[in-house]
């Protein structure tokens, strides 16, 4: 076991962030780019997507999940990057040593440079603590989205959905289209979590209703889910009592939210932002463990899976280049999120920096907003903007201009 | 899967495959005996020994003299050797007992009295000062420090134990809950929906359901009472190490040990478990107020698992012999052949520290067979089972000689816990026909991570399918708990 193998830029994860992390490492020069994913075909989580709306950024066209990655992997593939499918790293460590085991054998690679690229997963009834009973019947949004659409799998007869995420919306028509009765969506919020034009095209559409300040308080059946039964909350999110209902189904389906997948990014040491979930990051999206870089819904929560390739481009030329050693070490200046604003990110800029490309979220809807970005010592305005709204659901990204020398926070105001 | 053959005369028929009834089948397949265990449930372990808290109690909790102590400080002795045998995941920790005031110091004395009269080895009284050498997230004025309590898997024991039995002989049927009893001149034939099944000696290890058991063998009028136990779990990477079992000074109103925490194996806390009798022996339902106390309660011992990520909350039930309405706190195992009906053995009331007690248990109820029946002993009992590491467990060179030796070994199922397809597929053909999602987590861990099975239970389901479970027929955990309707249009 003491033969290494020793790679260029690796890529783990081969989805919509690592495809294009190994198209953006291809185009910046890299010689040897290598894509680890652990399904069996390329795509990851787009390969479940059988609706459309991906596309509209990158190619400028709607297409669906899969032929959105049947394309940025045959760009990918033309370019020269090689892949390994059904392949999974165990395994990273801070020294860019990878474990990896596929079917092939099972071994350890050393990259030049490690583009993250794992994705995310879905929260759980557990993570939310809905009490009851422990029948069957109870899926995560994008396991019955994997079971319905890959496995053509009939996963009940009568769903209610608690939560209003992206993919809780799209299954909601999806179990719709196949006959299965969608009794309601509750969201915990007083606003949908997802899309609005995914509220307005898998619900509104369809008559299903979406119930805000509503969630479920507990599941009844002892086989199989009988029953659920959903209560009103007040501004504290607490159930409010008396507003209790019981709603017969046979299935609940959770699109509670998503969370960084990343377990190997810890195991490397990367330090992590409890904002976002995922690593903290400089401009070039490098972690704090150098050559090792960052991209997608393994750092932040995408609503479209458009910007994640876009996060990917970037962040697998920066892997290129620094493959090459062409990585200056500089004085950094910290991003920090200000009033009504629940991240920004990157969380920090080498000193000196132009053109910074600024994301951030807001944490609540607003309205007739201005969205600035002050230096914390000069107070200097560095970026300001007028939105008629801004809604938490929706990544928003700014560029700031000025090269910035000083700490900055973002910030926003009705 | 095991086929009934339904004339046979079994020399021994034990009814429930909990850790009870698995370590009496195992215990009794050292002889030249014809054993049969029968289990209504899709899988061993499906009632109490699937959910307690997993410790290996040092018998200081119970009452000097009493067949809890007596089976609970025996059975110490041997359990340790026995889940090295059985190469069950365990570990020797160590457990504290803390008092959180002076006021409760005289109680830590009680408690070591107690045990050193039944015979628990090392007890001892702790200060401030040496509660954090011995474990430094524990806090407290003073703390009985018990160093040979120690940790296991009860699910995992119980199918080792089973397993070891079969090995040995004897037979395991699952689904084939016994729903009639005729005793007819020194055999009872006992009717389930897989055959009917007669031998001359009944253990009757049914957990929950002992006493339905027995009133259908006209034996004696004994009532078991469920009492509710909910517990929550951390992520096995909580962003602690808790090296032991924490546990308050009992309460004396509490019908269990107190709001406990304990570490598994793999490096989860368990909090918990609550104790609440419950009028179904089914009601595994948690509740929003109980979460909360444990959260309270436990955070009280533990101050860092406020912000602790958990990932699951389940029940357990306790089968207490003690009526909730009536004034006795305390009854004790019962161990014994029925007075009425002759060959019949009850093993009755068999709540914490049962598992412990299981190998003593066993060894008491061979003794009882053994002054009816001549036990010989087979030259060939293999009393353990062969080592098989997780693939997670290994190291670089042994994973490499795996993934070499068979390509199952390089697919990975489960993201979570590092499960490969091989032992997917090896869950899945386990010897007693368990085929549900349960017990192939139970046995394999998928499912049993952070996502707790959002990513593997679409692979796991395929895998099933591919050994032969119909779609339909796939469930949680047997009876109505379907997972599918069928296809889709497609």
């Amino acid at each position: 076991m003491e033969r290494v193998e020793n790679r260029g830029v690796v890529v783990i994860g081969g989805g919509p962030a690592g495809l294009a992390a190994a198209l953006g490492a291809k185009r910046a020069g890299a010689e040897d780019v290598l894509v680890v994913e652990r399904e069996k075909r390329l795509g990851g989580i787009l390969n479940q997507c059988i609706h459309d709306g991906f596309g509209l950024f990158l190619y400028n066209e709607s297409v669906t999940g899969p032929e959105y990655a049947e394309r940025l992997a045959e760009d990918a593939a033309r370019e020269g990057v090689q892949f390994e499918t059904g392949a999974m790293v165990l395994d990273l460590g801070p020294d860019r040593v990878l474990r990896v085991n596929a079917r092939s054998g099972y071994r350890l690679i050393k990259a030049s440079s490690v583009v993250l690229a794992m994705g995310c997963r879905e929260r759980t009834r557990e993570m939310i603590e809905i009490p009851g009973t422990r029948p069957a019947g109870i899926f995560t949004a994008g396991s019955a989205q994997n079971l319905v659409n890959l496995q053509n799998i009939r996963i009940g007869n009568e769903a209610v959905i608690l939560g209003s995420g992206d993919i809780g919306l799209i299954m909601a028509r999806r179990l719709t289209f196949e006959g299965i009765a969608v009794k309601g969506v509750f969201e915990l919020m007083p606003w949908p979590n997802g899309l609005e034009r995914n509220v307005r095209q898998c619900l509104m559409d369809f008559g299903i209703p979406l119930e805000l300040s509503a969630t479920v308080i507990e599941v009844r059946g002892r086989d199989r889910v009988e029953s659920v039964v959903v209560a009103g909350v007040d501004e504290a999110l607490q159930p409010v009592p008396g507003s209790e209902r019981e709603v017969r189904c046979d299935t609940l389906l959770l699109s509670v939210g998503l969370i960084p997948e990343n377990e190997l990014s810890k195991r490397a040491g990367v330090e992590m932002s409890p904002l976002t979930g995922g690593a903290v990051v400089d401009e070039t999206l490098m972690t704090s463990v150098p050559g090792i870089f960052s991209c997608g819904n393994v750092l932040q929560i995408h609503d479209v899976a458009d910007f994640a390739s876009h996060e990917g481009l970037e962040a697998g030329a920066a892997a290129a280049r620094f493959a090459r050693g062409e990585f200056a070490a500089g004085g950094k200046v910290r991003v920090t999120p200000g009033s009504n604003v629940r991240y920004a990110l990157p969380q920090s800029l080498r000193a000196g920096t132009a053109n910074a490309a600024l994301n951030f979220r807001v944490t609540e809807p607003l309205r007739a907003c201005r969205v600035s970005v002050r230096g914390r010592s000069s107070g200097r305005m560095y970026f300001r903007k007028k939105y008629g709204r801004l809604l938490p659901s929706e990544l928003q990204k700014i560029t700031v201009r000025p090269s910035v020398d000083e700490d900055i926070e973002v910030e926003c105001h009705e | 899967m095991d086929q009934p053959q339904d004339r046979l005369v079994y020399d021994v028929i034990v009814i429930g495959g909990g850790v009870i009834g698995c370590a009496v089948l195992r215990e009794l397949s050292r002889y030249r005996l014809n054993v049969l265990l029968l289990e209504r449930e899709a899988d061993l372990a499906e009632g109490i020994s699937k959910a307690n808290s997993g410790v290996i109690h040092g018998g200081f909790n119970v009452p000097p003299g009493s067949l809890k102590a007596k089976t609970n400080v025996a059975g110490l002795r041997k359990i340790y050797g026995l889940a090295s045998e059985l190469h069950v995941p365990h570990r020797k920790t160590g457990k504290l007992v803390i008092a959180l005031t002076d006021d409760e110091r005289p109680r830590l004395a009680e408690l070591k009295e107690q045990g050193e009269r039944s015979g628990t080895p090392g007890l001892e009284i702790v200060g401030e000062s040496e509660i954090r050498k011995i474990e430094p997230l524990a806090r407290g004025r003073w703390a009985l420090y018990s160093p040979h309590t120690g940790i296991i898997s009860p699910y995992e024991l119980t199918i080792a134990l089973a397993e070891c039995a079969r090995r040995n002989g004897a037979r395991v049927l699952l689904e084939a809950p016994v729903g009639s009893i005729v005793c007819r001149s020194g055999l009872f034939h006992l009717g389930t929906p897989r055959g009917t099944f007669t031998a001359p000696w009944i253990v009757n290890s049914a957990g929950l359901f002992a006493d339905e058991v027995a009133r259908m063998a006209g034996v004696e009028d004994y009532r078991i009472f469920p009492y509710r136990g909910e517990y929550i779990i951390t992520d096995k990477d909580p962003g602690f190490r808790l090296g032991m079992p924490l546990y308050p000074v009992p309460p004396r109103d509490d019908p269990g040990l107190g709001i406990h925490i304990t570490p598994t194996m793999e490096g989860h806390v368990i909090l918990g478990p609550s104790a609440e009798p419950v009028a179904d022996k089914t009601d595994t339902a948690t509740t929003r107020s109980v979460m909360d106390r444990l959260k309270d309660e436990a955070g009280r011992l533990m101050p860092e698992l406020r912000g602790a990520p958990f990932i699951h909350s389940y029940s357990g039930l306790r089968p207490k012999l003690v009526d909730p309405r009536g004034r006795k706190k305390f009854r004790d195992f019962v161990i014994e052949e029925s007075a009425v009906q002759p060959g019949w053995i009850n093993l009755m009331g068999i709540e914490s520290p049962g598992l412990t007690s299981a190998p003593a248990i066993a060894e008491i109820v061979a003794g009882m067979i053994g002054q009816g029946t001549d036990l010989e002993p087979k030259p060939d009992f293999d009393p353990g089972l062969p080592a098989n590491p997780r693939f997670a467990a290994l190291g670089d060179g042994e994973r490499a000689a795996r993934v070499a030796a068979g390509a199952d070994w390089g697919e990975m199922v489960c993201r979570c816990e590092h499960v490969t397809r091989a032992e997917v597929a090896a869950a899945v053909r386990n010897p007693f026909g368990a085929r549900t999602m349960d017990a192939v987590k139970r046995r394999a861990r998928c499912g049993m991570g952070r996502c707790q099975g959002g990513f593997c239970t679409p692979r796991v389901v395929e895998i099933l399918q591919e050994e032969g479970v119909p779609l339909d027929r796939i469930t949680k955990r047997g009876g109505g708990s379907r997972l599918f309707y069928g296809r889709v249009k497609g």
